[in-house]
């Protein structure tokens, strides 16, 4: 595995909404380089503009400004079959799996449309019941449990497994998680961040975490991008931005979350 | 010793599903929570903490059922009350309750302190709405939210300030205990730390004499509270001051639960997070011994027999374990 490449990165990122005296500058052009085989976290409070640029990344919505290059190229998602093209090597694990799937599909439809996806709809059956067993097992579940089921018949971590189950079937270059652990409580978390570890090692696929929970991307990550108001305003290894905190920013954020060898300082609110 | 405001002695509900099966979520409960201390509880998610933090408050309604037990909230026995009579006397003044997604209790077509009038009139008839303004002001005031939040609609208000503003209505009464059933997970860390301030002032300043503080967020209740209590499958499991649950656990599950802390602290990333394997059993027939067995690193014959009691380990601290306390500290630290 190469480990030094460039996958993924933009130059004066840029998203605006509205215009006029209504504009909203969400996203205020970031410059970022994202290495294959990293874990990279982006940190930052609510309406820090974290999800509008996984969003950008995503190429769910359009860049306002600045270019975006994928495996050193300039991406190019005009039509769609292109970004059906690009979805192949970029996926995303959503905060609220509940929300995530379509109702009114069985879950093995929605594996089974991973397989398609990935070019094996012509697959005998018996090849698309190994593969999704598989899967399935990868991420603790019983695929003989699961088949007729409808996605509200299970638990959110059960969901969230299944997510992760079906980045397995699809393999991309990148995986995007947004908030993945946040709806879930803390003794699953570990289950799921430990599932999406093994999946990077298995495929080879560079993760990109977006969380407000310090504690998490100091855990999981190399490289932690701190954002603010829409702009980086720290990046670097997780041990300097953590552990040594340049920007009064970052040991805001570093400040209100519990601790256990610390004293909680409430008094800063 | 301090006055016991909340005393709850072997407190069993359950839930009556429509094929009539029982499903026991709390399942002979004690606690005591003494005047100006705060109790913490703490379990995955389906392990009974809500249906606690509801059977607490004696206001049963279907499909939770009260079964046996008993509530004693500052030496009133309240349980067996008539639901009507409970809302009217308890609720509000006695017990408050803080439901996990507080901010969509605020009616959207009416300004805050229309919906403040409501809880007041419901339980002091006759008082007028100068009378009732002039206390929601020097409530929000005294708590650090600036008044003007009175005249809002709930849209006008974000999610942290929606969370605190429920949050200053539920202890406008003074109530003696208040639950608060995880107020802040669905905020991020900065609108956390000020819902979690604004509990800490309530201690602080005595408008609350109790708090029963509910999470699955292990730093955060360290943080907040004085004790913890753990739950598993409707059960105690473990109990003691937050110091020693942290530290120094007893229980196999509370030590599991111990090791899937995140914090940002050096030495994190060094350390594996224990991942409990397993889900919890399905309480509508719990397996026979310890309902912890199945997933258990330590599990022994006997523990699949008969169901295992709650044992007392020193002053305060109690856990529900076959294994003798100091063999369990024995295999910890071979593991290590």
């Amino acid at each position: 595995m190469k480990s030094n490449s460039v996958i993924l990165s933009g130059k004066g990122v840029t998203k605006v909404f509205g215009f006029g005296a209504h504009k909203t500058v969400a996203v205020d052009h970031v410059d970022f380089s994202f290495r294959q085989g990293e874990v990279i976290s982006i940190v930052g409070e609510s309406g820090s503009g974290k999800t509008t640029l996984a969003k950008m990344l995503l190429g769910l919505i359009s860049t306002s400004e600045g270019e975006i290059h994928f495996e050193g190229q300039l991406r190019d998602i005009r039509s769609h079959k292109q970004k059906k093209e690009y979805w192949k090597n970029i996926q995303a694990i959503f905060q609220d799996p509940f929300s995530s799937y379509n109702i009114f599909r069985k879950i093995d439809a929605v594996l089974l449309d991973c397989i398609k996806m990935r070019g094996g709809g012509k697959f005998p059956y018996e090849q698309k019941l190994a593969l999704m067993r598989e899967a399935c097992s990868f991420v603790n579940l019983k695929f003989d449990e699961l088949t007729n089921k409808y996605p509200f018949e299970l638990s959110g971590g059960q969901q969230q497994r299944l997510m992760i189950a079906r980045v397995f079937l699809l393999k991309p270059k990148i995986l995007l998680a947004d908030e993945p652990t946040s709806m879930i409580d803390a003794c699953s978390r570990a289950t799921i961040l430990d599932m999406l570890m093994a999946l990077r090692s298995e495929i080879g696929m560079t993760p990109i975490f977006i969380t407000h929970d310090i504690g998490l991307a100091y855990y999981v990550s190399d490289t932690v991008y701190i954002m603010e108001r829409g702009k980086f305003v720290e990046s670097g290894s997780a041990d300097e931005v953590i552990l040594r905190p340049k920007e009064a920013y970052t040991r805001r954020l570093l400040n209100d979350v519990p601790k256990l060898h610390e004293e909680w300082d409430l008094s800063t609110v | 010793m301090a006055k016991v405001v909340l005393e709850v002695n072997e407190l069993t509900t359950r839930y009556i599903t429509r094929f009539r099966e029982s499903i026991y979520a709390v399942d002979h409960v004690s606690l005591k929570v003494e005047s100006g201390k705060s109790l913490g509880i703490a379990g995955e998610s389906g392990c009974g903490k809500s249906t606690l933090a509801l059977s607490l408050m004696g206001y049963y309604f279907a499909p939770l059922h009260y079964t046996s037990g008993e509530i004693i909230v500052d030496e009133r026995n309240i349980t067996g009350l008539d639901p009507d009579e409970v809302r009217k006397t308890i609720l509000g003044t006695e017990i408050s309750y803080i439901p996990q997604a507080a901010m969509n209790a605020l009616n959207p077509t009416r300004r805050v302190i229309n919906f403040i009038e409501d809880v007041i009139q419901a339980h002091r008839p006759g008082i007028t709405r100068t009378e009732v303004y002039a206390m929601a002001k020097e409530r929000f005031e005294l708590l650090g939210l600036p008044a003007e939040v009175l005249h809002k609609y709930p849209v006008e208000l974000s999610g942290g300030m929606k969370q605190r503003t429920v949050i200053a209505t539920s202890v406008i009464l003074s109530p003696k205990v208040l639950i608060a059933d995880e107020p802040s997970s669905a905020l991020d860390v900065t609108s956390q730390k000020m819902v979690i301030k604004m509990v800490m002032d309530l201690m602080d300043k005595g408008i609350i004499k109790s708090l029963v503080f509910i999470t699955h967020e292990l730093p955060l209740l360290y943080n907040v509270t004085d004790d913890i209590m753990v739950m598993y499958a409707g059960q105690v499991i473990e109990k003691g001051s937050a110091q020693e649950m942290v530290f120094d656990p007893i229980h196999p599950y509370t030590k599991a639960l111990m090791g899937s802390i995140i914090v940002p602290e050096a030495g994190l990333r060094n350390v594996k997070l224990a991942a409990i394997p397993g889900t919890p059993p399905n309480l509508k027939n719990p397996p026979s011994g310890c309902r912890f067995a199945e997933r258990c690193k330590y599990v022994m014959p006997e523990c699949r027999v008969a169901s295992v009691e709650l044992q007392k380990a020193s002053e305060g601290r109690a856990y529900r374990c076959l294994i003798p306390e100091e063999d369990l500290r024995k295999a910890y630290k071979h593991e290590k």
